[in-house]
């Protein structure tokens, strides 16, 4: 009677919970699981321009792409790009809600302007500078003249990518204002009134109060703006179409781009996204690693 | 980074002129925006920094020509339907995560974290032959079905539900009340702000996808407000304003609704963050 | 009300709970008469807890019967049972107005808006709440948020009525008001009361009967009174009474092959006696005096009203143990011999 009982009670609630859990799996099991398995498939197959016909070409395909030319730009370009646009956004993310954290007249206002930049997705954001940097119209390009008007920054193989960087970076400051301001909140005043009284300046309670404290707000931040970045293709899309001359043709604007030479191909656009979802794979389990270390001081 | 002795009026007259400085960097790129939309076409050289001529063509014209209206439309409604699939589905299978114990839970949260380690942008290339080979291309189930569920919303819900006390769910037993009344009357009602902060989220990062839209909507009529930009900056290339025009049309929607709800999105963005 | 007991009597037969291999509830039976305040005392981890949320079917028994009113309930959901339980966290609904918390029940299983308006307002009444009937449980204080759980417990009026040390959130002052409360409450309704515990004061001012749980195991049942006065076991005896009982091992007091008990408002101190001991600390109570010394190597301690003549710390003194106020018990066992 024991046993029958207890593997009832253990079975109690599985029909409910199927029917709550269904919903979700069915969607994430067609739309996430599939196709990352099915992906990892195609990654070996060769594909007539069509995109129809494919035929095993053997799994060293992925060795191949991944020697290639095309996908080592690409590579280079995204991890420039992540370097370009993280640090420096994390750091003007930083500066403006340290700035604007102080209880003084006004800040709500502050707030807004700083936080108004989440507002913009990432077509808006890019044709807005696709405007300010036009060589012909663009008030930008006219005021830093030069380069800027001819042939504009943005069809300069030098200084594409810097400029897509800037408008990336303009277009996530209000996320990162956000989530730091949010993060600085947290932080127990008694932290800085116990430095001020032991005489700490403003630089001192920040370098030895702040950033410490904030030290989980930022990992999370960055985690997200390194992913971000890596996934980005609107901007490529929109400001450069991955040129001029391949400088600014990113992973994902390899996979996906108009332009792209591997556009018809879709053995190799798989296997490039395989090699995407495991760079991507590999920061996130660097990200489970500094969650992890973070308990250490007490969260 | 004042040094003490500074007087304490400078150092705020110093971090004020600091502050307004930056938010006009901030606000810069707008601004322009806006002036250029209120131009017309052939005044866009004059004083792009002031707003002289200001007209309503450039704006109809942008309207008309990117078919925005429609755009808008269809924006609008794959939102809604995501972001209260997105709710729903989170709620039930965090209920189950929660409350519910049955064979395999740990395994299939497991799988469920996984979903949280896959990029969208490296599932496309099969997703767009998926959703071909269902004949969704051009619709709102082919925009809006890879969506209605999310792990990130199962978490975030799980989260809250975890911190229920357990003598509630006892006393709601008490009571007489099974797991969907529980769910309904107690859990829900109390997760409501996350919830809310869900709901902004969902709408928010559905209204601003740019990769899937352009690649399933290949007719104007299925374009989302993101694509219509796309469609419309790749047509009028040599009309750089009527684009800008187009950009402020997409762009106002969300920035209303954001400032209304201000404080969910706080909380949405955050989320990963404070709690982890 | 499908299984609404005429005599809400509960009869636990050889229940038993296992977690994990290790038996919280170990083989109890347990009678519970209608209309009964029984209180199940123990330290914590005895088990009463487990066993009160077993008779609730909160917890499903590994082994045994719970019956109420003569019908077996092992099956029967909480819902069905006619039970209303009581928390130690009070587990009100934060969302809700102490009105609707109240009607929760009532209204859960379909009793019509007027109707159920009316019993809460009756219920709420009864615990002076009715000023509080529009606010939320966060803007009340423990002790209103105690009365609303009892409220939304009796609004059902259920055939028995289970407590989890409903009055340990309370400070001192009103914890002693409430005892008397509940005693009248008791008295007022017709269900039974199943009272858990680890606070010997509220199992003697409040219970008909003291069930004495120890490492899941039943230590004695009995009127307070009996508990009291007739320990069943060493482990009663000093649990019940404050300060506990002592306790001198074989051959100290007498020549017999038992364990003696006596409590310290019995012991006496006695120039004249052969024990004799040193004082180790004294405590004026303002009521009383204890006084501590050892024999031997065990601690003992001495009530003394306050007007007596209290020794010092180093006197040394006689004790007597006056033999009418002996507790025996068997060294192996632990149970109590009678003499």
């Amino acid at each position: 009677m024991t046993r029958d009982a207890a593997s009832r009670r253990r079975w109690r609630d599985a029909p409910l919970a199927l029917a709550m859990l269904a919903p979700s799996l069915v969607v994430l099991g067609a739309f996430v699981l599939y196709p990352l398995a099915r992906a990892f498939w195609l990654g070996h197959q060769r594909c007539d321009p069509t995109g129809a016909n494919c035929q095993s070409n053997g799994w060293d395909q992925y060795i191949d792409v991944f020697r290639s030319k095309e996908f080592q730009q690409a590579f280079g370009v995204t991890f420039r790009f992540a370097l370009l646009t993280v640090p420096v956004g994390l750091a003007l993310g930083i500066g403006l809600a340290v700035l604007a954290d102080k209880q003084l007249r006004g800040m709500g206002f502050f707030r807004t302007v700083f936080s108004s930049t989440v507002a913009t997705s990432v077509a808006v954001a890019s044709l807005m500078w696709f405007f300010l940097l036009n060589p012909s119209v663009g008030v930008l390009a006219d005021w830093i003249g030069g380069v800027a008007k001819n042939p504009g920054l943005l069809q300069d193989e030098g200084t594409a990518l810097w400029a897509v960087a800037v408008s990336s970076i303009w277009a996530n400051l209000g996320f990162t204002f956000i989530v730091v301001t949010a993060g600085l909140q947290s932080i127990p005043a008694d932290l800085y009134e116990s430095a001020y009284v032991d005489g700490a300046g403003g630089w001192m309670r920040f370098s030895n109060v702040t950033l410490p404290m904030l030290g989980p707000t930022l990992l999370f931040a960055g985690v997200v703006l390194t992913s971000r970045a890596f996934q980005s293709y609107g901007e490529f899309d929109l400001l450069t179409g991955g040129g001029p001359n391949g400088s600014t043709t990113s992973l994902t604007y390899l996979i996906y781009g108009n332009n792209s030479i591997i556009k018809n191909n879709s053995g190799l656009q798989a296997a490039v996204a395989v090699l995407l979802f495991a760079v991507l794979l590999v920061l996130s389990l660097l990200q489970i690693r500094g969650v992890e270390r973070r308990v250490h001081y007490g969260n | 980074m004042a040094t003490s002795t500074m007087p304490r009026g400078w150092r705020l007259a110093g971090r004020y002129t600091l502050l307004i400085a930056l938010a006009i960097v901030v606000l810069f790129p707008i601004w322009v925006m806006l002036v250029g939309a209120f131009k017309p076409g052939n005044k866009v050289l004059q004083n792009p920094l002031l707003p002289t001529h200001v007209t309503l063509d450039t704006l109809r014209e942008a309207w008309r020509d990117g078919n925005l209206g429609r755009a808008l439309v269809n924006s609008t409604i794959v939102a809604l339907i995501v972001t209260v699939a997105q709710v729903v589905t989170a709620v039930l299978s965090a209920y189950a995560f929660a409350f519910l114990r049955f064979p395999g839970r740990t395994f299939v949260f497991g799988v469920f974290l996984a979903t949280l380690l896959v990029p969208f942008e490296a599932t496309v290339v099969v997703n767009r032959s998926t959703v071909q080979d269902l004949g969704w291309l051009n619709s709102y189930q082919g925009l809006a079905v890879p969506f209605l569920a999310t792990a990130f919303g199962t978490f975030l819900v799980r989260q809250v539900f975890l911190t229920l006390p357990k003598d509630l769910r006892e006393a709601a037993r008490m009571d007489g009340l099974g797991h969907l009344g529980f769910l309904r009357e107690v859990a829900v009602p109390l997760a409501r702000p996350t919830l809310g902060a869900l709901a902004l989220f969902g709408f928010l990062s559905t209204w601003n996808q740019y990769l899937w839209p352009t690649t399933i909507s290949t007719d104007d009529d299925w374009n989302t407000v993101q694509s219509g930009l796309r469609a419309l900056a790749q047509a009028q290339i040599d009309k750089p304003n009527l684009v800008i025009a187009g950009t402020v049309i997409v762009a106002l929607p969300i920035f209303v609704i954001l400032l209304v709800f201000q404080r969910q999105l706080v909380r949405g963005l955050t989320a990963g963050a404070v709690k982890g | 009300m499908s299984y609404c007991a005429a005599v809400a009597a509960v009869r636990l037969s050889s229940l038993t709970k296992v977690f994990d291999g290790v038996a919280a509830v170990d083989d109890v039976s347990l009678d519970i008469a209608d209309h009964d305040f029984m209180i199940l005392l123990g330290p914590s981890g005895c088990g009463k807890s487990t066993l009160l949320r077993m008779i609730a079917g909160l917890e499903d028994p590994t082994s045994g019967d719970v019956a109420i009113g003569d019908v077996r309930v092992n099956d029967i959901e909480p819902k069905q049972r006619d039970v209303a339980m009581v928390f130690q966290s009070y587990a009100l609904y934060p969302h809700k107005t102490v009105q609707a918390n109240i009607e929760f029940p009532l209204k859960v299983r379909g009793v019509s808006k007027t109707e159920r308006a009316e019993q809460a307002r009756q219920a709420a009444a009864t615990l002076g709440l009715t000023e509080y009937l529009d606010r939320k449980p966060g803007q009340l204080s423990g002790g209103q948020r105690q009365r609303v759980a009892l409220a939304r417990a009796i609004v059902r009026r259920p055939a028995v009525f289970c407590m989890d040390e409903p009055l340990s959130n309370l400070d001192a002052k009103l914890r002693g008001e409430t005892r008397a409360e509940l005693v009248a409450l008791h008295a007022r309704l017709a269900s039974t009361f199943v009272y858990v515990t680890h606070d010997q004061v509220e199992a003697m001012t409040m219970g008909t009967h003291v069930a004495v749980m120890s490492r899941g195991r039943l230590e004695q049942v009995g009127t307070p009174q009996e508990v009291y006065a007739r320990p069943a076991s060493v482990f009663v005896a000093q649990f019940i009474g404050t300060p506990p009982m002592n306790v001198l091992p074989v051959g100290v007091v007498i020549d017999r092959p038992v364990l003696v008990g006596i409590r310290p408002e019995h012991l006496e101190l006695d120039p004249t006696s052969q024990v004799r001991t040193t004082v180790t600390l004294v405590e004026h109570l303002g009521h009383e005096t204890l006084v501590h010394a050892r024999v031997g190597e065990t601690p003992v301690v001495v009530r003394l009203d306050a007007i007596e003549d209290a020794p010092s710390v180093g006197d040394d003194v006689g004790l007597s143990f006056p033999e009418r106020h002996l507790h025996l018990f068997d060294p192996a066992t632990s149970r109590r011999v009678d003499a």
